[in-house]
């Protein structure tokens, strides 16, 4: 069995680019967190400094519950529009083609563009809704609005991922439910769901991971504003070391990202049983 | 699979990431190029550059060689930052002088030029004393003055005044007039572009510096965040939230940006009546709304005296000018020093400063200022800054980063009404 397998050594630039770009500078900001860095000069270990005041850091505490709003939020929005938008997609009609080109549009653009679109879109002067809410000005508002934008980018990602493994769905189970008189609601909850339940996971996973380490639609759309309502983690992390120039403190919150983020997808993926990975369908 | 077999694989993988670490430093020595060249890096800008290269090609003229990278302004920063201490680190650095430049020094990183302007006594006169002090730290010089002279003025829409009846304010108490009277009439008193903090900072220096004078931040920078506590800068910041609860920035500052299509744009198109900004925005307002500015309805005056404050109501702040500093690790530091004692003050670089629109760091200028494009505006500001008994440079280039980064987050806060004036004190003064 093993024999049939590719060798190992398949698995060396993989490794070396791994090794050379997540393990090393992984390695590296650890070895930061423990210093005190302006950038300029040698880093000078200090301890357990940074850590203490991360603790006591209400700022950092701060971002990192906008950080959970914003992930949390955005899976809320993002996760039934794309499985609905997805599923229908996958289907026959006759306009599906047409539209589905149109909800896919903004996958076309560099997140730097939507930022920016969205910027002026909503801008209280001159953008679409003068005289309207400050999407961007209230600081009641502005993380909402901030998830509408990531979710109009990206849910058209996650429709494509949910219109691929929809149409994997074998045509014999729907069948075979449509003689039995299923409805259309009760095919759906009881064939397409179970049967995109690994696709589900996979794109729930991009999503939290994603809004976790989300950056530049958050740093051109608002870099933080108004007053810090969207300085979310990675954001709080930016301004720490590259405006203000604590490279060892914004070191500790990096390693801090590093955590959150793989506790995330090891949890996602253990309590949803992705790990067992076995098909769903019949005859295998 | 067997065990053994992935050994092999894994110390492959070990001897790629080594390579690759070792070669990447290999590569990192000096430029070849251009061997024995002077380094020069600034700023990019488009109309800048072109003068900046006509010094360069008068210092080539002269036997000299150099040769000028640019940059954009934040990742200028953090180039900078990293470059300075490495062999890649430039000759000659562009930079804003004060604080800024103090954290270089304080490295050991930048090259004492106190005595070669001594010897060139022509370039150190050239220059204006209050500007060439922006480099000053102790009593050594660590820069020269390159490029204009950037006070922030209080600019405003002459044919909105005219209509409301309004006339510019030179008093604290006429500026509270004019901000009711156009409140009443459903215009934005003073257009402020919230999104970005260094804006508002504009205001907090202002008032302070006119309520208790340039002390108090000098103070603050000198003896660190304790210098917070003085009671004048909590008394200047009441006063400034008691322009914010007017009203006199409007309700919707907190995403109005200034890049494009934001404050300046409501200034010019009478949305707004005033705005504090540095220098520039005349330059940025020819370029985006030209005919606001060729109609002759864009009006300055300098920042209103505040009755019974202590500070000189001809007291300005802004980017007293930028700077160039030498490297002290630098191996051609000898034509470094020569380059800004020989090409920062010749008449032709003047000269096409001038004809950019800036106005020069330089004493004397009167009579080449009336070739500018635009003479009064140039005069105007020329004159402001000979009279002035001090010229502060922005709070967030003049204390350290980090200080700065903190302070400019507690002031966008304080403009949002979330932290009121003692408690953006105690946070600063906290750090």
């Amino acid at each position: 069995m093993s024999s049939q397998r590719p060798s190992a050594w398949y698995a060396v630039p993989a490794f070396g680019f791994f090794a050379l770009f997540a393990v090393l500078p992984m390695l590296l900001v650890i070895y930061l967190s423990f210093t005190a860095w302006d950038g300029l000069g040698t880093p000078a270990l200090n301890g357990g400094e940074n850590w203490s005041r991360l603790l006591e850091d209400s700022e950092a505490r701060a971002s990192v519950w906008r950080t959970l709003v914003l992930m949390v939020v955005s899976w809320l929005v993002q996760t039934p529009i794309a499985l609905l938008v997805g599923v229908w997609a996958a289907g026959k009609q006759r306009s599906r083609a047409v539209l589905s080109s149109i909800f896919f549009l903004p996958l076309l653009l560099s997140t730097a563009a939507i930022a920016l679109l969205w910027q002026a879109l909503l801008e209280p002067n001159f953008g679409a809704f003068v005289g309207g809410p400050l999407f961007l000005g209230d600081p009641d508002i502005a993380l909402y609005t901030v998830v509408l934008v990531i979710s109009w980018q990206f849910v058209p990602f996650h429709t494509l991922l949910y219109q691929g493994a929809a149409r994997a769905v074998p045509p014999s189970l729907y069948e075979a439910a449509t003689i039995d008189g299923a409805s259309r609601v009760s095919k759906f909850r009881h064939i397409t769901l179970p049967q995109l339940r690994y696709t589900i996971v996979t794109s729930s996973v991009l999503m939290l991971v994603g809004s976790l380490t989300t950056f530049d639609t958050v740093l051109i759309l608002t870099n933080g504003g108004p007053g810090t309502a969207t300085r979310i983690l990675p954001l709080h992390m930016y301004i720490t070391g590259f405006s203000g120039f604590e490279m060892g403190y914004a070191s500790a919150i990096a390693v801090v990202l590093v955590v959150l983020g793989t506790a995330l997808s090891l949890a996602v993926m253990r309590w949803s049983g992705f790990r067992q990975m076995s098909s769903q369908q019949e005859g295998s | 699979m067997s065990r053994r077999s992935w050994v092999r694989p894994l110390i492959a993988m070990g001897l790629v990431a080594v390579t690759a670490v070792v070669s990447a430093c290999g590569t990192s020595g000096p430029g070849e190029t251009n061997a024995g060249a002077l380094k020069i890096w600034a700023l990019e800008d488009p109309v800048l550059n072109k003068i900046e290269n006509l010094s360069i090609d008068s210092f080539k003229a002269a036997g000299g060689n150099a040769s000028l990278e640019t940059f954009g302004n934040d990742p200028y920063k953090q180039r900078l930052r990293v470059a300075i201490g490495s062999p890649q680190a430039p000759d000659l650095f562009f930079n804003w002088g004060g604080g800024n430049l103090k954290e270089y020094v304080d490295a050991g990183k930048v090259a004492d030029l106190t005595s070669v302007l001594e010897e060139n006594k022509a370039a150190k006169d050239a220059f204006i004393p209050s500007v060439l002090n922006g480099a000053k730290l102790g009593d050594k010089y660590y820069g020269v003055p390159m490029r204009g002279m950037q006070p922030v003025l209080l600019f405003f829409n002459k044919k909105v005044f005219s209509e409301a009846g309004a006339k510019p304010p030179t008093t604290w108490d006429e500026l509270l007039t004019a901000v009711d009277t156009f409140k009443a009439k459903g215009i934005t008193p003073i257009a402020l572009a919230g999104t970005q903090a260094w804006t508002e900072l504009m205001w907090a220096e202002y008032v302070l510096d006119r309520w208790a004078g340039h002390e108090v931040f000098q103070n603050i920078r000198d003896k660190g965040p304790e210098g917070w506590k003085d009671p004048a800068v909590v008394e200047a910041m009441t006063k400034l939230k008691d322009l914010i609860d007017r009203g006199a920035f409007g309700s919707s500052f907190a995403s109005v940006g200034y890049d494009a299509g934001g404050a300046s744009t409501i200034l010019a198109q009478g949305k707004a009546a005033m705005h504090l900004m540095g220098t520039w925005e005349y330059t940025n307002q020819l370029d985006q709304s030209p005919d606001f500015v060729k109609n002759g309805d864009l009006g300055w005056v300098a920042f209103p005296s505040i009755p019974g404050g202590k500070g000189d109501a001809g007291n300005l702040v802004g980017n007293v000018s930028n700077f160039y500093s030498a490297t002290q690790d630098s191996k051609s530091l000898d034509a470094a020093k020569k380059f800004v004692t020989t090409e920062l003050h010749k008449d032709s670089y003047i000269e096409a400063l001038v004809a950019a629109g800036d106005v020069p760091p330089v004493v004397g200028a009167e009579e080449k200022l009336k070739k500018s494009p635009n003479p009064e505006y140039a005069s105007f500001i020329y004159e402001l800054v000979l009279d002035s008994k001090n010229f502060q440079l922005s709070w967030d280039q003049d204390l350290p980063a980090d200080d700065a980064t903190f302070m400019l987050t507690q002031l966008q806060e304080f403009f949002l009404g979330k932290v009121s004036p003692q408690q953006f004190v105690d946070a600063v003064a906290a750090r």
